[in-house]
């Protein structure tokens, strides 16, 4: 209703402003990839052709358009090397979204039935470390990962292993790195979700007959479903183009995307390449990319 | 959900225990002796000093406070602004394309979104550095800025701003008198989070920047890979107590000023 | 028919041909989409009257309510304040102030910043504001609140803030949305003779949005009853609570007796109606409708004597058995079953402590009316 109450001309600027920086700096930088990605790579600066200027003229333009190809792609196609990053980094990334939903799950819900008074504080014990930098808390793992780490000298102290583990460098480390980083924005959707619910409906069902554990999962699961939904897409999204943590945990056996695309670009300097990694990792996000946000869209309506 | 079992305990306190203790031990660590940050030798602050002599890891960390403070309040306008046509404007041309772009950097992978920004800024021929970071920031934070702001107006009672009007204010002051001043708190904690964001930021800041521009998590990071010592623990401890005490310091005042509004709403309700 | 005219004092524009409305409703239409939430709608509400909207919610009391405001702006047809057509002016122009539903009090400034607001906008003087606020603060007994904010409030105060804040502009028309709807019973009836007195001591015009007939026929001069939308009866409350113009008046406003049928004879201003289950009815109609047409006969429960003997010199007398007994304390519900199967709903008021005779259930008993004891509606 508040339509009719806004000046024509203030709402174009609210609007306008956010969707005019939205649209240079997030969008068309997307058609700028699409477009290298079909350039051919060259040893110049800018390191690809053809190079679209103004000067050219429609003719010169259109003319360069027939330079562009689906080579590189044709190329990733080729090399097994890539499909094998984009399967990893999807099989990582589910498999680390299911280990944080199964270490999320316990707190959230521990937290949602802690007493009113304790459950602020928790709360803000779970945001904290979202608010601490990300490559330090991955950082941290080195420390304890190593086979001269932490982690080893502990259990080599106290006996259960004779041999350090080795962990660092290895996949395991990766999915430990991906679960502990995101583990605060797999809690706090199931907490939410856990936390507004009505307390009256296990009683319910404990009076129709149920077992507590039968409650937990007629009535208590399938009602955070919403929750695990949106701590799942957090989690999985971000977690296939995952870069800093396979780069610092993971070893040379574990193949990500996002270090593939970082290598090709910082070290290769095939730029067209790197944008055709990006453009099909895009590719395989845009469907839950979309769902998310309509979930987003949905939950603010 | 009355019941706290000891089950509920224990998953709680394991839960927080995973999630502390890696913090835990990076602090502890760089208080040690020894160049080793597995084995401990004693206490020692001489990290924390050739911390204050390391000029490279200074500037870094200045060039980071400066994009920080700048990007973050460009995006808590831009993305209040977002979250205004989000809640408000239910129906414009472009809807669906705003709403996508608004929240689709929350779960871009920042590999894209820093390669696409730096292709973008190559193609306009722009010098990359300070500027080209910061905008790159600002694009990524600002979305974050709208959610949580886009939260708190979700429940804001526009009746109030409609009261503004009806006693004469003019749509641009009831803004900026009644509705901002309501929604404050969420603007400033969209602004901390966009500055912590902008602070923590390594890929998007390593595809954007530029010779000379050097921030921070790049150091740490270009540091790293060249081994573990004891003074990455030291910066990384600074910086996490810099954000930590913030944190509590908010969260006590958030805390005193809703005991404040109980205590108020108490002594309304024995009012007659 | 005698004069149902106000009761409440001798005051009543809408009688004279005259006098000029103050605010003219003219064919005022208003869609929301495919959705019709106003409909053709035209109303005259007159100089220092007390005007109420009644309805069920959804039934567009409250756009028409935001349309004089100015916060919606009406798909056809114009609102004329004062003679002038207020089309196009904005909310924070027009001569009118609005008390909200849910008081919309700004919560981050105190009660004085809050009255003050107002007349801020209007650039006035600050010594003036000052003492203006000060009449406010006095006027509603708020002064020594004046530095709360609205949550260190009771219900009651934010209520009587929210008027204050409302009246300090000294508005051609106050709008009030609501205005009790979310106080307890009793600080409700309290402040129905409050905002009465009020209206009558700042001499202003107001417009209540409400869907509580009680408060409406309490405070009002006139009600306009309300659906989809359309106005069905604009009169004085004995007038709408007496002489419903049509079934959805008559059920809408407190409990009634509908008698449907059909005119046997008009003698008169006597017609006779042959009801459902053989009910034969005399009443009372000043435009009788025709014999042969369908008719209802309307009638109170409080009209309806139910005796346990057959009453002589009444028009109207119906054998039952009595169905329901519901004690209320001030009065006595009864709920008696024709022989021809209708319930009728009667009620006595329980004058003395013990009736000598009370009536029990399944008891043989007559119900009996007066023929002007209710209306005659055309179907």
């Amino acid at each position: 209703m508040m339509g009719a109450i806004g000046t024509f001309f203030r709402k174009r600027i609210v609007i306008m402003v956010p969707y005019a920086w939205l649209t240079v700096f997030f969008l068309i930088p997307f058609f700028i990839v699409l477009r290298i990605s079909l350039s051919t790579s060259e040893i110049a600066m800018p390191p690809y052709s053809p190079v679209f200027s103004m000067a050219d003229g429609w003719a010169g333009w259109m003319e360069k358009f027939n330079l562009l190809s689906f080579d590189n792609f044709v190329w990733l196609t080729g090399d097994p090397l890539y499909f094998e990053a984009y399967f990893s980094s999807v099989k990582i990334a589910l498999i680390s979204t299911l280990l944080t939903l199964l270490v999320a799950y316990p707190i959230a819900y521990g937290m949602a039935k802690a007493p009113g008074t304790v459950r602020p504080t928790l709360l803000m014990l779970v945001i904290l470390p979202f608010w601490t930098s990300f490559l330090i808390r991955v950082y941290a793992w080195i420390a304890i990962l190593k086979p001269e780490g932490l982690l080893n000298e502990l259990l080599m102290g106290i006996g259960v292993i004779h041999e350090p583990l080795i962990i660092l460098n290895t996949t395991y480390a990766v999915y430990i790195g991906i679960v502990y980083s995101y583990l605060p924005f797999m809690v706090l959707p199931l907490y939410s979700a856990l936390e507004k619910m009505d307390g009256t409906l296990i009683e319910a069902a404990e009076d129709l007959g149920c077992t507590p554990v039968g409650a937990f999962w007629k009535v208590t699961f399938p009602l955070s479903i919403p929750g695990v939904i949106a701590g799942c897409m957090l989690v999985f999204i971000p977690a296939v183009g995952e870069f800093v943590i396979p780069d610092l945990l993971g070893g040379s056996e574990t193949l990500m995307i996002g270090r593939t695309l970082w290598n090709e670009f910082n070290a290769n300097h095939d730029w067209p390449v790197a944008s055709a990694v990006a453009i099909v990792l895009l590719a395989i996000l845009i469907i839950p990319i979309v769902f998310f946000q309509h979930l987003q869209a949905k939950s603010a309506e | 959900m009355q019941r706290w079992t000891p089950f509920n305990i224990v998953s709680v306190v394991l839960g927080f225990a995973f999630l502390y203790i890696p913090i835990l031990l990076l602090v502890i660590f760089s208080f040690n002796e020894s160049k080793l940050v597995t084995v401990w030798a004693g206490f020692s602050t001489k990290w924390y000093v050739s911390l204050l002599s390391n000029k490279s890891v200074l500037d870094a960390a200045w060039v980071t406070i400066r994009i920080g403070l700048v990007s973050a309040t460009i995006a808590t306008v831009l993305g209040t602004m977002a979250a205004l046509t989000l809640v408000r404007y239910r129906r414009f041309n472009g809807r669906m394309l705003f709403s996508g772009m608004a929240y689709a950097p929350l779960v871009m992978p920042e590999v894209i979104t820093g390669l696409s920004l730096l292709l973008l800024f190559v193609a306009m021929g722009m010098d990359r550095g300070f500027w080209t970071v910061l905008i790159a920031h600002i694009t990524f934070t600002m979305c974050f800025v709208a959610v949580v702001v886009q939260s708190r107006l979700l429940t804001f009672d526009e009746s109030v701003e409609e009261a503004a009007m009806d006693l004469g204010a003019s749509p641009v002051t009831t803004f900026f008198h009644v509705t901002l001043p309501i929604i404050m708190p969420a603007v400033f904690s969209g602004w901390v989070l966009a500055f912590t964001l902008s602070l923590d930021d390594l890929v998007t800041s390593a595809f954007t920047t530029g010779p000379g521009t050097t921030t921070l998590p790049m150091k740490i990071y270009s540091q790293v890979k060249l081994g573990v010592t004891p003074e990455i623990n030291a910066v990384s401890t600074i910086m996490i107590a810099i954000v930590t005490v913030g944190v509590v310091i908010a969260s006590i005042i958030t805390k005193r000023q809703e005991l404040q509004r109980q205590r108020d709403e108490r002594m309304a309700m024995a009012q007659p | 028919m005698k004069s149902l005219g106000s009761i409440r004092r001798s005051f009543a524009p809408w009688s004279d041909p005259n006098s000029i409305p103050y605010i003219s409703i003219r064919n005022v239409t208003k869609k929301f989409g495919d959705f019709v939430a106003v409909d053709n709608l035209s109303l005259d509400i007159y100089n220092r009257e007390f005007f109420a909207l009644l309805g069920a919610s959804g039934c567009g009391k409250s756009t028409l309510l935001r349309m004089l405001a100015g916060f919606e702006q009406p798909t056809s047809g114009e609102i004329v304040l004062d003679g002038q057509n207020m089309a196009g002016t904005p909310p924070y122009r027009r001569p009118v102030n609005m008390m909200f539903q849910s008081y919309a009090l700004f919560p981050h400034m105190t009660v004085e910043k809050n009255i003050a607001f107002g007349l801020k906008q209007d650039g006035m003087p600050a010594n003036e504001i000052a003492e203006r606020v000060k009449q406010m603060l006095k006027l509603v007994k708020l002064e020594k609140f004046a530095a709360r904010k609205p949550n260190q409030l009771s219900g009651g105060q934010r209520q009587r803030v929210a008027l204050a804040r409302a009246v300090a502009k000294r508005p051609k028309v106050l709008l009030l949305d609501e205005p009790l709807g979310a106080l307890d019973k009793k600080l409700r009836e309290e402040t129905q003779f409050e905002l009465m007195d009020l209206q009558q001591e700042l001499g202003l015009t107001f417009v209540i949005v409400t869907h509580d007939q009680e408060e409406a026929m309490t405070m009002a001069d006139r009600i306009a009853v309300m659906n989809a939308g359309k106005v069905i009866q604009v009169a004085t409350p004995p007038e709408i609570y007496e002489a419903p113009n049509s079934r959805f008046v008559a059920d809408f406003i407190g409990d009634v007796n509908i008698f449907d049928g059909k005119v046997t004879a008009v003698t008169g201003e006597f017609v006779d109606i042959e009801a459902e289950g053989g009910v034969k009815l005399r009443m009372v109609s000043s435009e009788p409708p025709a014999v042969g047409q369908n008719a209802a006969a309307v009638i109170r429960p409080e009209k309806i004597r139910v005796t346990g003997e057959k009453p002589a010199g009444r028009a109207n007398a119906l054998e039952g058995e009595i169905w329901d007994i519901g004690y209320l304390g001030d009065m006595t519900v009864f709920r008696v079953k024709l022989d021809g199967g209708k319930i009728v709903k009667a009620s006595s008021l329980n004058a003395v402590r013990a009736a000598e005779d009370p009536l029990t259930y399944d008891q043989k008993v007559w119900v009996s009316f007066d023929e002007n004891a209710g209306v005659v509606l055309k179907d």
